[in-house]
């Protein structure tokens, strides 16, 4: 395990999104609400830089005519396809086919209870030590 | 992990890439202007243009992301498309595509229903690719844009440019006011036959104020942007049946942006009511799957992506392994990175074929 300081965290706004390399590898580096995140910087379904992306949201439904904004800003969009991907997972939310199949459920539908997609991309652990952002590379 | 189905680079290279679907958009409004006669410049700025749809200069359906684009894609002097730099650096470049064709679906004469106006439109959108696409990039090649309800001019502007070897394909509406096959358009066949350039054909939207679908006007973004495969079908039908492709033998035609995995299906379908219903349409001497696998040629993108990606595959053998053209629709939101579009392993010499193999073939590139 080698330790990366990628960014300085007094220059890192809430909800930026940035494209930081450390050993070799290229990695979308996401500050929300004082936590970092960071995931692989390449979407695993058609190869894009998720860093290009932007914050995403999902929508809950109890059924036509519902809607109910959740998990607002805990999900990184591609800026291709919109695939979506968990920050602190990297698990993909984005399968349409599972999602409307819940959205005819009676009941109200904890995000963690939804069909997660067919592709994860790869998380990094990130901390701040001190002013300096640090990633773990394998 | 991530899944990844290919190494990211090198074997590129080695493909010698052809993208037969790229879209240059203009800058500004006003940005046809250096190629258009003082009368028209002063009629878009007194009329405006883009009079076939309802909602001028909007789009009616709101679209995945950026109108349609790449998140990623937009610089900073206008939409995106509109830079050549930016197209190098983010697609040509990194991807090492040796040629790209342009499809100008932006304005351009397909959707004027004013005639004249319409041809002048044609004129200069295809002068503005030379002058800011194909001369200072030559890996480019341009597709003659043509006022397709205005035929005689449409066959003038295929003239002007036939012995041109940057103009590669005619690029016509795929919402015409006739139906695609009608005779109305057949002097625009010949002289595409004429000049050995294939006819492109890129559904764009809801031109013509004609819905979308046969049933009506869809509800949703998703269920709008189906509607590309029910249009391309129609496309196909057309000019079949209507005898186009009987009348012009030697017409090449790219589907581009339809779809393809549903062609079997249609050319089954037809070729199961051919038996009983050719004495309506005595004119066609062959299947229409015949006609399908003589005339047509199909763009990759967008893709289904089957869970068994093998579907794919057994699709393309009914269409032909040598029909298949690689397109990626830089720089729209559906964008495809020739390394994951197929979900499927293709051996060396059907990758070869379909990443720039079957376009060379098609287009004459060297």
């Amino acid at each position: 395990m080698t330790r990366h300081v990628v960014a300085e965290a007094s220059d890192f706004a809430d909800r930026e999104i940035r494209r930081v390399e450390a050993g070799g590898k290229a990695i979308a580096l996401v500050r929300v609400d004082g936590a970092f995140f960071a995931l692989l910087d390449r979407c695993p379904h058609g190869g894009a830089a998720l860093s290009g992306g932007r914050l995403a949201h999902q929508v809950e439904s109890s059924g036509p005519g519902d809607y109910r904004i959740c998990r607002r800003d805990e999900m990184l969009r591609c800026p291709w396809h919109g695939w979506e991907y968990d920050l602190k997972t990297g698990q993909s939310w984005s399968d349409p086919k599972s999602t409307r199949t819940r959205a005819f459920a009676a009941e109200n539908v904890a995000g963690d209870e939804l069909v997660k997609g067919p592709y994860v991309a790869e998380t990094i652990p990130v901390t701040v030590e001190g002013d300096y952002v640090v990633v773990e590379l394998p | 992990m991530n899944t990844q189905l290919r190494p990211e680079s090198g074997e590129n290279t080695r493909l010698r890439l052809v993208d037969c679907d790229i879209h240059p958009a203009q800058r500004t409004a006003g940005a046809l202007y250096p190629y258009l006669e003082r009368r028209w410049v002063d009629h878009l700025e007194s009329f405006g243009t883009h009079i076939r749809q309802a909602l001028v200069g909007q789009l009616a359906y709101p679209r995945m992301s950026d109108g349609g684009m790449r998140v990623d894609a937009k610089p900073e002097d206008g939409p995106a498309g509109s830079s050549l730099e930016l197209m190098r650096e983010q697609h040509l470049d990194p991807l090492g595509i040796e040629i790209g064709h342009l499809i100008a679906l932006g304005r351009g004469g397909m959707e004027e229903r004013n005639p004249e106006l319409s041809a002048a439109m044609a004129r200069a959108v295809n002068d503005w690719q030379l002058a800011e696409w194909l001369e200072p990039e030559p890996r480019l090649r341009g597709g003659i844009v043509v006022p397709q309800d205005v035929p005689e001019k449409a066959v003038a502007e295929i003239e002007r440019h036939a012995d041109d070897p940057r103009f590669v394909q005619v690029i016509m509406s795929t919402r015409p006011n006739e139906t695609i096959g009608a005779r109305k358009y057949w002097p625009i066949y010949r002289a595409a036959e004429a000049a050995g350039l294939p006819v492109g054909l890129h559904p764009a939207g809801y031109s013509s104020g004609k819905p979308s679908t046969g049933g009506g006007w869809p509800s949703f973004y998703f269920q709008e942007h189906y509607t590309f495969v029910p249009g391309s079908q129609a496309l196909v039908t057309s000019l079949v049946i209507e005898g186009v492709l009987e009348a012009f033998p030697r017409l090449k035609v790219a589907i581009i942006e339809g779809g393809f995995s549903w062609a079997p299906a249609l050319g089954w379908r037809m070729d199961r009511h051919f038996d009983t219903f050719r004495k309506e349409v005595p004119h066609l001497k062959m299947k229409p799957s015949e006609y399908m696998k003589r005339h047509f040629w199909w763009a990759t993108q967008p893709m289904e992506e089957p869970k068994n990606g093998r579907h794919v595959e057994e699709v393309i053998d009914w269409i032909g392994w040598d029909r298949i053209l690689y397109s990626s629709d830089y720089p729209h939101w559906d964008y495809d990175n020739p390394n994951f579009i197929f979900k499927f392993p293709l051996d060396p010499e059907r990758r070869a074929a379909v990443f720039g193999g079957n376009a060379r073939a098609l287009y004459g590139h060297a």
